[in-house]
């Protein structure tokens, strides 16, 4: 599974940074997502995939039965998920306020603001 | 932007709201044992009171959350989190080591992981609808 | 004792509350701190005199080993009680100074914090505390030098005794390390205490180089010795603490420190007395340039404090004993001079000593203790200053390496010092009275104490050296910094030797130079643009050059052209990790695909959606696709065990989406802004780096290097952490203070949001910097 996996991931970063090298500052937003979302995977892939194996333990034993899923990668990731949401909807908003005050889309358009 | 929903909208979310909630704190206290925990039951809670905004607007969600500001919840959030790492400090084992405490009538397992996840719930659903109601706050404003 | 030092921190946090408490006697409030010490180090002198250094234990971080350990020998208890005593008398005379300054709360507040790391500096027995104390005081002198930061020159001065210090403190830190590495013992009583020699040892040239470069910086040795006038820049009481017996003495006192460890060799030797000699006479001879009282006050320091570090690099019994008493004597004359200083320009209204003169009837108590404060520095019997003096002539003809050079330069400097004293002691108070901006009388009682005190220390010490102790407390001190017990006697009179032959001639051509001081003044003008080109210009010539070369990579590198810095870091990322995966891993990429139906059913999904979305000319569908890219995500992560993840995406995702639709559609619709050349470049950047992941996953999941840690977290959850859930188990229990950050960053973002969002509401509807930044913003409208 992790080869076809890592394909799809792969080609999910490549939209991502093509999207975020793109000027209109809605496209960099759809970028944003796609990346955010494709960096979540590559860390649940590259600590292996197992199926049908959750990390948790069944009422009144001490081990869980059987090999489980890693799950130190899985928490890692579920924060990311909420981070990175956060980090989104910030982005979001900071575009839309420059917008508001540069009244343009066009990322070369705002470079001026920083310097 | 925000208009009042739909009829069934409305009727949907003024009683998915309630159950969202309900769901979301049984998923917050299971979370340590089954599927759930603090990030998963802010999110729910949090989804519900979207919903509402939508079907409702802002004003009524506001009078529905009464005098809870979502970022009083915030900061309640976070310090329920800082404040479960202090009860170690007491019993003078390293830092954030978990405590727990038996409630001996319903028999129910307290902890400062709970504590802690019970901040991790606050601090998850006031910062999702704090954004949220802003910016329809904000749109309500705009032509 | 290290609370007490501890305290001094409190103190100066509180200092602006307690000054709205007491007013005008915060001052007198505040000198109780070091009073205190003063008295406590007085009552430990007789056991430290006695029976040797003193450790004060206090385990910090017992289980890094990292304890506050304070050392009390000779040495440190004459720099605490010259800091305590010193200290004392500038906060009362701060006192009368400052008092109508509005900002004097702050005041005390530097200047507290700074007598506390100045303490904890002496004190200190690890050499990772001594260095965050050295800093320390680099930072609140910092803010002392700058206090009037309305002033450009002060906050440039300020600016340039920090970058200087500072600059000094990384060479220090680096000696340090060396010196804990190649001692293998992080603290000077182990330091002390061990068999083998440091000299021998292979890292002994670097790690003495870098620590004297720390040393010298601090304490104004030549070439650093600039920032040291400038900072006169400073309200007069922090000159008379920082520059008589603190903040420059800071790196004489680590020299002193290691001078039993690290001294006596041939680089040790040529290193300190040539510099110190070189700084002795520069000193002396610039201070006859200037006719600011400060000034000459400030280069007369320098004069002393190279004087300091020649005598370190003689390195004999009688060198270590002019070191004491030279430091003591210099410590209370120059601090009465600054503090006599600050009265002159606090009663006439300037500091030229040209402009002043016929004061002595209007300021009667002032000319005293100047006279007593210059005949000391001087070195006119029986002041405390003369015996000073004859002990460095006697150091400088017994050293042993550089005799003549020093003894001349010595000499010289001597005769310039005697001419500067003059210049103080009886420019401004005698001769014909000159119109001032303000009118002169004579200053508050509160600072003349301080000055009057410190004067009669002088006298006192030079006629009875055995009063109070002093010759037991110097005894020790010298013998600390020689590393063996020592007998010391001061007196008056050795009898008619070559120093004293050298006294004489000294004083002589002193006073006929403070004689043709106008005309020796206007023949040194021809020396200005000489001048000019000295260490002041290489560091501004510095500064420019870092500034110039900042612009011109901000010019190229920062151009604000978002996509050139995205281009930059991958291009960068990928020659990076594509070299390290292709040349030093092969990526697995012969493996048997394992996948059911459904699977790729989902993958695929996710992909086509991804795609889409880049490719779609309509923001919903973009929108929807990232939609239903990211419950393809959840489906994957529920097959593959991870239910949590799943649950959460998907909540998420619900939001996402919401979100987008929120603010997305108040931005414009997608436009087409790019050449076509432009979208080749960015399509094969974005290429290559899709296909490195892919390699860099499949390099990543092919090695397995360490074991994964989470075993012992399964093997724990439910026997040690009571649950079951072993993902929300780490969450909230091993990994607690990662989720609690990453609370923080969420919140943060939050915040971050609402202030954006509704903050403009405030700021907008009056014409305010939010306001015109959009007009200013116009033109791109057209």
């Amino acid at each position: 599974m992790e080869p076809l996996m890592a394909l799809a991931i792969g080609l999910l970063y490549a939209t991502a940074i093509f999207m975020m090298l793109r000027r209109s500052i809605v496209k960099l937003v759809i970028g944003l997502l796609l990346l955010s979302n494709a960096a979540n995977l590559l860390i649940f892939t590259t600590a292996g995939m197992t199926r049908g194996a959750p990390p948790l333990i069944p009422e009144g034993m001490l081990q869980p039965v059987g090999e489980v899923a890693d799950p130190l990668p899985q928490a890692v990731v579920l924060t990311a998920i909420v981070i990175a949401f956060g980090v989104l909807a910030f982005a979001v908003v900071l575009i839309r306020r420059a917008y508001e005050v540069v009244k343009a889309d066009d990322l070369d358009k705002m470079k001026d603001t920083d310097t | 932007m925000v208009k009042s929903g739909t009829i069934i909208l409305n009727t949907a979310a003024r009683f998915l709201m309630p159950l969202q909630l309900m769901f979301s704190v049984f998923l917050l206290l299971r979370g340590h044992d089954e599927p759930g925990g603090g990030f998963i039951a802010g999110l729910v809670a949090a989804g519900g009171f979207t919903l509402y905004l939508l079907a409702f607007g802002v004003r009524a969600t506001k009078q529905v959350l009464r005098m809870v500001d979502p970022r009083d919840l915030i900061g309640v959030g976070l310090l329920l989190g800082m404040v479960s790492v202090v009860p170690a400090w007491f019993m003078d084992q390293p830092f954030l080591t978990a405590q727990w405490w038996t409630i001996p009538v319903i028999d129910f397992k307290a902890s400062t992981p709970l504590i802690f996840d019970i901040g991790v719930y606050l601090a998850v659903l006031g910062s999702v609808i704090g954004m949220v109601m802003a910016l329809m706050e904000v749109d309500k404003d705009e032509p | 004792m290290q609370f007490t030092v501890l305290m001094g921190f409190v103190l100066a946090a509180l200092a602006p509350m307690l000054h709205r408490r007491f007013a005008g006697r915060t001052s007198l409030v505040l000198a109780l701190f070091p009073a205190l010490i003063a008295a406590w180090l007085f009552s430990q002198a007789p056991m430290v005199i006695d029976n040797g250094p003193v450790l004060l234990e206090w385990q910090w971080v017992p289980s890094l080993g990292i304890s506050l350990t304070f050392l009390l020998d000779g040495l440190s208890l004459l720099f605490g009680l010259l800091i305590t005593v010193i200290g004392t008398c500038v906060l009362v005379y701060a006192g009368g100074y400052l008092k109508d300054h509005h900002d004097i709360g702050r005041f005390y507040m530097a200047l507290m914090a700074f007598m506390a790391s100045m303490l904890g500096l002496v004190m200190a027995d690890g050499l990772v505390t001594l260095f965050i104390f050295w800093e320390l005081t680099s930072i609140t002198s910092y803010l002392l030098i700058g206090f009037n930061h309305a002033d450009l020159q002060a906050r440039k001065s300020a600016r340039q005794g920090l970058f200087v210090t500072f600059a000094g403190g990384l060479a220090l830190m680096a000696g340090l390390v060396m010196l804990g590495v190649a001692s293998d013992a992080w603290s000077l009583a182990d330091i002390r205490a061990m068999e083998t020699d440091l000299r021998e040892h292979a890292l002994y040239t670097p790690m003495l180089v870098c620590l004297l470069l720390g040393a010298f910086t601090k304490s104004a040795q030549f070439p650093f010795h600039f920032w040291l006038p400038n900072a006169m820049a400073a309200p007069t009481p922090v000159s008379a603490y920082l520059h008589s017996a603190t903040m420059v003495k800071a790196g004489i006192y680590l020299l002193a420190r290691l001078q039993p460890e690290l001294g006596g060799t041939p680089l040790w030797i040529g290193v300190l007395s040539v510099v110190g000699a070189t700084t002795l006479l520069i000193g002396a001879f610039l201070a006859i340039h200037h006719t600011n009282v400060k000034k000459l006050l400030a280069y007369s320091t320098i004069m002393a404090l190279g004087t300091l570090t020649m005598l370190l690099g003689i390195g004999t019994e009688y060198a270590m004993t002019a070191f004491v008493t030279f430091l003591l004597a210099h410590s209370m004359y120059k601090g009465a001079l600054f503090m006599v200083a600050g009265n002159l320009d606090h009663e006439t209204g300037t500091k030229d000593v040209t402009a002043m003169g016929g004061l002595r009837p209007l300021m009667p108590v002032t000319a005293m203790i100047a006279l007593a404060a210059a005949l000391s520095l001087a070195g006119v019997p029986p002041l405390f200053g003369f015996i000073g003096k004859e002990l460095k002539f006697e150091a400088a003809l017994g050293a042993a390496d550089y005799r003549s050079l020093l003894v001349i330069f010595a000499f010289l400097g001597a005769v310039m010092t005697i001419a500067v004293a003059a210049i103080i002691a009886l420019r401004p108070f005698y001769g014909t009275r000159h119109q001032t901006p303000k009118a002169p009388h004579e200053a508050p009682l509160s600072m003349l104490i301080g000055p009057a005190l410190l004067s009669l220390g002088s006298i006192a010490f030079g006629i009875a050296p055995g009063v109070l102790g002093v010759n037991a407390l110097l005894t020790s001190a010298a013998g600390a910094v020689s590393g063996e017990p020592m007998e010391i006697t001061l007196s008056l009179w050795y009898g008619v030797n070559l120093a004293l032959i050298m006294s004489v001639a000294s004083l002589a051509l002193g006073f006929l130079l403070f004689k043709y001081w106008d005309d020796a003044r206007a023949r040194l003008s021809l020396l200005a643009p000489v001048m000019r080109r000295g260490p002041e210009a290489g560091y501004e010539g510095l500064l420019n050059g870092i500034v110039a070369f900042s612009e011109w990579q901000t010019r190229i590198l920062q151009n604000g052209y978002m996509r050139n810095y995205i281009l930059i870091m991958l291009v960068v990322l990928i020659a990076l990790i594509g070299n390290s995966i292709l040349l030093r891993h092969s990526p697995l990429l012969a493996f048997d695909l394992d996948v059911r139906f459904h699977e790729v059913i989902v993958v695929g999904t996710m992909t086509m959606s991804a795609l889409f979305a880049t490719l779609t000319r309509s923001r919903l569908g973009a929108v929807v696709s990232v939609g239903i890219m990211g419950f393809s995500i959840a489906l994957v992560f529920v097959l593959f065990s991870a239910p949590d993840l799943g649950i959460t995406q998907l909540l998420v995702e619900t939001l996402t989406v919401i979100l987008l639709v929120l603010v997305l559609f108040r931005l414009p619709r997608f436009s087409h802004l790019s050449t076509s050349l432009e979208r080749i470049r960015d399509g094969s950047v974005a290429a290559m780096m899709g296909i490195l992941i892919f390699l860099l996953i499949m390099t990543a999941w092919s090695i397995d290097q360490f074991e994964s840690i989470s075993t012992y977290m399964v093997e724990n959850s439910a026997p040690l952490a009571y649950g079951r859930n072993i993902v929300n188990v780490i969450l909230v229990d091993y990994r607690a203070l990662d989720t609690l950050g990453e609370m923080f960053v969420l919140a943060l973002a939050a915040i971050g949001v609402i202030a954006m969002l509704k903050l403009r509401h405030a700021t907008e509807s009056p014409k305010t910097a939010e306001g015109s930044k959009s007009d200013t913003q116009e033109p791109y409208d057209g």
